[in-house]
């Protein structure tokens, strides 16, 4: 592992086209190792974009992106992947034809599921070990959440883009949720989160960018944020006083 | 793959109980139609005969089913490589003529075995060609799939008919698999039982290989999500060509078979069969191998059958079983792929 604090993942004046769209405008972002940051801002703004950008799920069409000193503007999703990037897409992306323990088995790049590591997601997401052998497709929203988490952990990564993972779940498994990123954040593992629930992105998130008609326009740490609520209402249109 | 997990993990949920009555359905379309047919040796040869056409056109389909079922390539091609596997099978036996006469099983067998691996590579390597310039280019793009593949078929035919001839070719089964073994009054010919044979060592492996391997689980999740699979570290491309190429070898094996069954074909033999290889991958469900057995099976026993006891309704009782189906199953026997 790295330095804490050093710059793991570094946007520099990223652009994003998607056919005739041009969706992010120059997206400046860096993402400390070893903490968690959170990407806000309002529907719309770039935040899925520059996940996907950063996957190579769709390509920059300008700047650059490196991860870990490394140039991987050019690089494809799946050699983005295996340099140690787990992704949690805002879909989930989880394979419903399969089984809990195919998807885990697959996203295990190795070929072997590491028993203490499978522990470990055991405690912290019971389900899966009760829905081992069910198919995936017949999962909760929760618990479909909870296997694409595990999916992206299953071995040791060095960045986790998690992208909106409290949508639509219900507060006590937002609840359960939190203890699970604190616990991963534990572990010295990198968290990029895109989120809309201000209650867990205070409660995880170490640094924060927000973003607005995609770029960056604002870059600081997740306590001067939260403690001030003009800050709050002018980016991102109300204050997380009012979200406890 | 093993389980490298020590310990015991037991689920809560019963795993997905398997829906036998599709696989009962060859069982009730022959015991139903026994009173048609009356005679019961007449029906046990009628039956054993159906199920190996069936096998043999499972063993056509199977190579669709991946490449359309699982991959969602429209491919109307696919008949291309039938028909290369048949005529690469004639070309092998024809100048090995001393083999496929002799008297020596090993002989026979081992002219036919060349046979079957020589289509077999050949619609391979015919496939990857076929990948490359054909279906990458419009790969998502279902309507462009028809033009090129079928594009693809008539230039395959027309190069067959340039190699081989247009007129109909024909040749023998090897000595030992041609006439029948007598089950009482039923004749059983052999080559339908070496057919049964075969067809079941590839239905064998391939549900093996899509469900008890990682290759297996990367095809059925690359199908569902090609984005997921690329995020999470693997290259769909190389999976999906090796896909393809697999159809296209199946097709070839199942041409080799194919072309021996009939003893008479012409470069047309791929293009004619396309349709009831359509009519067998819908009726089984997009994808699922045991859907297409039991499709091909289905397709087999009823061409008998009404070929049998209602000679005039034999053109359309495809058509018809998979509209009886349809109604009963709109997805097919077994939904695998939700399009």
């Amino acid at each position: 592992m790295a330095d804490k604090g050093a710059p793991l993942l570094v946007l520099d004046k990223v652009e994003t086209r998607i056919g005739p769209y041009h969706i992010l405008h120059g997206v400046d972002l860096v993402v400390p190792e070893g903490g968690a940051t959170m990407l806000l801002g309002r529907n719309g703004a770039g935040k899925t974009t520059t996940a996907r950008t950063v996957m190579a799920l769709w390509r920059a069409s300008a700047g650059s992106i490196t991860f870990g000193g490394r140039d991987i503007t050019r690089e494809d999703a799946p050699t983005i992947a295996r340099l140690g990037v787990g992704y949690v897409p805002e879909s989930m992306g989880i394979f419903s034809d399969l089984t809990v323990a195919e998807n885990l088995r697959l996203a295990a790049i190795s070929g072997h599921l590491d028993p203490k590591r499978l522990d470990v997601i055991f405690s912290a997401f019971p389900a899966i070990k009760r829905f081992w052998l069910g198919r995936a497709g017949t999962l909760s929203g929760g618990q479909k959440q909870m296997l694409s988490i595990a999916r992206a952990i299953v071995e040791p990564r060095r960045l986790l883009i998690i992208d909106e993972p409290t949508k639509g779940l219900a507060p006590a498994i937002i609840a359960n949720m939190i203890g699970v990123f604190r616990d991963l954040k534990a572990t010295g593992v990198t968290i990029l989160m895109i989120e809309q629930n201000f209650a867990l992105a205070r409660a995880i998130g170490d640094t924060v960018a927000v973003m607005e008609d995609g770029r960056i326009v604002h870059h600081g740490s997740m306590a001067e944020l939260a403690d001030d609520d003009a800050l709050q209402r002018r980016l991102l249109g109300l204050s997380m006083s009012a979200h406890q | 793959m093993s389980n490298p997990v020590t310990a015991p993990i037991t689920s809560d949920i019963p795993r997905q109980p398997l829906d036998w009555l599709p696989v009962a359905l060859p069982l009730i379309v022959a015991i139903a139609a026994f009173p048609l047919v009356g005679n019961p040796w007449t029906w046990l040869t009628l039956t054993v005969a159906g199920l190996a056409m069936g096998m043999i056109i499972f063993m056509v389909s199977s190579g669709l089913m991946l490449v359309f079922g699982l991959m969602d390539v429209l491919n109307f091609g696919h008949g291309a490589f039938i028909a290369l596997g048949a005529y690469v099978g004639l070309a092998v036996l024809m100048p090995l003529t001393p083999w496929v006469e002799a008297t020596s099983v090993l002989l026979n067998s081992a002219v036919f075995a060349l046979a079957l691996c020589a289509g077999v590579i050949v619609a391979g390597v015919v496939g990857f060609v076929f990948d490359r310039l054909l279906i990458q280019p419009v790969y998502g793009t279902h309507l462009k799939q028809i033009l090129m593949t079928t594009g693809g078929l008539i230039i395959v035919e027309q190069l067959i008919r340039a190699i081989w001839g247009a007129e109909t070719v024909s040749f023998n089964l090897p000595a030992s698999l041609r006439g029948s073994w007598l089950l009482g009054e039923a004749a059983v010919e052999r080559y339908r039982i070496v057919a049964l044979g075969i067809g079941s060592a590839v239905f064998l492996g391939l549900l093996l290989v899509l469900t008890r391997t990682r290759i297996g689980l990367m095809i059925r999740a690359g199908v569902e999500n090609r984005e997921m699979l690329e995020a999470m570290g693997y290259r769909t491309r190389h999976l999906f060509v090796g896909v393809f190429v697999v159809g296209a070898m199946l097709a070839g094996l199942g041409g080799v078979m194919w072309g021996l069954y009939l003893q008479n074909f012409t470069a047309s033999i791929g293009a004619q069969i396309n349709v009831l290889i359509f009519i067998v991958i819908i009726i089984g469900g997009l994808g699922s191998t045991t859907g297409c057995l039991i499709g091909a099976l289905l397709v087999g026993l009823t061409s008998n059958y009404v070929g049998f006891a209602a000679p005039k309704i034999a053109l359309f009782s495809n058509i018809l079983l998979m509209l009886l189906i349809l109604l009963w199953r709109p997805q097919g026997l077994y939904r695998v792929v939700d399009r």
